[in-house]
């Protein structure tokens, strides 16, 4: 017997490893093993489910409805899109990015200067609170907080009654003159549904961006200032540029978290169409799949322009 | 002349922790001055005042006689080098050199030169085009002295400038940063906790303890003649001794600090002295109780009857000791340097 053998008998306490011991050792050795084991699910999930049925969705807006029987035809064409281009659903596309991007642009305005505090300043119990503050809202449920909105942006709301109390009523009823944005109350015009987005994504854009100012070090910064950069060069050199791919993530959930939202127009809002609204009134009601199918590939191309331009400005250097 | 950098009893508090108690501190123009301390001593916080990336709780700072309790870090004619030398990862190489010109507005063409110059000056042309990510930890130290020296400050203050490097990189880089100062004249201020590295880098070290400046000289002084235990220990380590309880005609009371290297043990081959007393050294015998290779040389702790002795002994005499052997011990009583400062 070699006396290596020896001491590592005496090391497992001279027993034969067990099923367990032995389990581990294999999987110790063979790496591979454990990555296809613990990969393996998720990838067929992702690959079938995930990939799969975003597949199915593309196919179907190929097809075409038949006008008389109202059954799709399954016959590849580009007439869906081709309907997808008249007025009427290019207003909605329109409305909906156009929504969409306001509400990312000045939900990372809102989120950048919170995210910034809580990253820098804020310490021990204070970042707590921040964590907390900002995570509270997720923790009732989404038509909660859309029907809470609902009542305080109506007439006879919170908002409403604390606007006249304090003698702003007639900025209020020059907002909701105003053409397009107006409308005969806050719940009833764009502003709304713009208010009840932003609070709904804001978490999303601020967490993001926190975690990518945490990243950036101290002496970043400071290097900046001692090299001559004014507080505001240095933001705009330096701090920002280290932060974008943290905004731009923020920014990929509240851009498409708004695109694809249906409930939230819904309730607060103009009787107007997004996105979101058209697919679900034609895949149900109009049983228009196909259509319903060209709608839900509007957000995906929209994004995939975003990212591209994202990279294409830098957005990602820093990571 | 005035000084280039003046610390005027100046302190900083945080919380119930005095980081700086009251430091005077000049430093001289065309001067490396090292602080040197272990951690938590106050030398980074001092340094951070003179930046102005922290303020004085008391007291105030003076860069080349103008006080600077309102001039932010972009105003001073001072420059950084970070201890995590803080280079722009989203920039590359030419860029990080050239911001400090960048912000203050000057051409791409005029910066540029600028910059390739400096980068020059640290031996690191034709990197303009690579990413700090991609540049070991030597260059990027060499990156971010270049980002330092480009805009011309006229104090560069290097927090822990060779931390961070390996040994032998550490010993080229420390010869490199002399003959930079002394070509380029500017006033060089670096922290370290490295004994080593202040005393073959600097024209003068202030000690730092606790927050307090306990010696301010020349490395020679520094090393010969400490003024205080702390000092002793701390720069080369010493063998502090109360000359009361030596119990030897010919040394007075008070404390003093005698270097592991002016201790001989048994005795040398070929030491011709014989056993008299004429050569007035002080005798004793020593119980080895420890020996501690350290390549070039040895490290011996020795228990006298009263006192215990570290004695760093050349590997070439070294050969032979061994723990538990009595052996003679002995120096000159003029090696024993007499401590004066208070406490």
């Amino acid at each position: 017997m070699v006396p290596g053998a020896t001491a590592a008998s005496a090391l497992a306490g001279a027993r034969e490893p067990g099923f367990w011991t032995r389990l581990s050792d294999l999987l110790y050795r063979r790496g591979g093993l454990v990555l296809a084991l613990l990969l393996g699910p998720p990838l067929l999930w992702i690959g079938v489910i995930y990939l799969g049925s975003l597949f199915a969705l593309l196919l179907q807006s190929f097809f075409s409805i038949d006008e008389f029987s109202g059954m799709v035809k399954y016959q590849l064409t580009l007439k869906t899109y081709g309907e997808l281009l008249n007025q009427a659903n290019l207003d909605i596309i329109l409305r909906t990015v156009v929504m969409a991007a306001l509400v990312t642009l000045v939900g990372g305005c809102i989120a950048f200067p919170i995210a910034y505090f809580a990253a820098r300043y804020a310490r021990g119990r204070v970042k707590a609170g921040f964590y907390i503050a900002v995570m509270l809202p997720l923790w009732s449920s989404y038509l909660v907080r859309v029907y809470a909105w609902k009542l305080i942006l109506a007439k006879e709301g919170a908002l409403t009654w604390g606007i006249d109390r304090v003698g702003l009523t007639p900025l209020l009823d020059a907002l909701l003159s105003l053409p397009v944005i107006g409308g005969p109350s806050l719940s009833f015009s764009y502003m709304g549904t713009f208010l009840v987005f932003l609070y709904l994504w804001l978490p999303f854009m601020i967490l993001p961006t926190q975690a990518a100012l945490e990243r950036v070090p101290a002496s970043m910064i400071e290097a900046a200032g001692d090299l001559g950069a004014r507080p505001g060069q240095a933001f705009r050199t330096v701090i920002l540029p280290l932060a974008l791919p943290g905004v731009v993530a923020g920014s990929i959930f509240t851009f498409s978290l708004t695109l694809g939202d249906y409930i939230t127009p819904q309730i607060v809002g103009t009787s107007r169409l997004f996105i979101g609204q058209a697919v679900y009134i034609h895949q149900g009601t109009a049983g228009n799949i196909p259509l319903a199918a060209a709608f839900s590939v509007v957000p995906i191309l929209v994004m995939a322009v975003y990212l591209t331009i994202a990279r294409k400005l830098g957005a990602f250097d820093a990571l | 002349m005035v000084a280039a950098v003046h610390l005027v009893r100046t302190s900083r508090r945080f919380g119930a922790t005095l980081a700086l108690d009251a430091i005077e501190l000049e430093i001289a123009e065309g001067e490396f001055f090292g602080l040197l301390g272990p951690s938590g001593s106050g030398k980074t916080t001092c340094l951070r005042l003179i930046a102005g990336f922290d303020h004085p709780t008391s007291g105030h700072v003076e860069i080349f006689g103008q006080r600077c309790e309102d001039l932010p870090p972009y105003r001073r004619p001072v420059s950084t080098v970070f201890q995590d030398y803080a280079l722009f990862p989203h920039m590359t190489v030419l860029d990080n050199v050239a911001y400090g010109l960048m912000v203050r507005g000057i051409g791409k063409a005029e910066r540029y030169t600028a910059a390739r110059e400096a980068l020059a000056l640290v031996k690191l042309a034709g990197f303009d085009a690579r990413r700090p990510s991609e540049l070991s930890g030597g260059q990027r130290q060499r990156v971010a002295l270049a980002r330092s020296l480009v805009t011309r400050p006229k104090v560069l203050l290097l927090d822990e400038p060779l931390g961070a490097l390996d040994l032998k990189l550490r010993e080229e880089m420390q010869v490199e940063l002399k003959a930079l100062q002394k070509r380029l004249g500017i006033t060089f201020v670096f922290v370290t906790h490295d004994q080593g590295e202040a005393l073959s880098m600097s024209d003068r070290i202030a000690v730092f303890d606790h927050g307090r400046v306990m010696q301010v000289g020349s490395p020679e002084a520094i090393y010969e003649r400490p003024e205080v235990p702390f000092v002793a220990d701390f720069v080369g380590g010493s063998n502090l001794i109360d000359g009361a309880g030596l119990g030897h005609a010919g040394v007075e009371p008070g404390r003093y600090s005698l270097r592991p290297e002016k201790i001989v043990l048994g005795r040398p081959a070929g030491d011709g002295a014989g056993d008299g007393a004429a050569d007035g050294a002080i005798r004793a015998e020593g119980r080895i109780k420890a020996i501690l290779y350290q390549g070039g040389q040895h490290r011996v702790t020795v228990a006298l009857p009263a006192i215990e002795l570290t004695v760093l002994v050349p590997a070439a005499e070294a050969r032979g000791l061994t723990v538990g052997e009595t052996l003679p011990v002995s120096w000159r009583p003029e090696d024993m340097h007499r401590m004066t400062g208070a406490a």
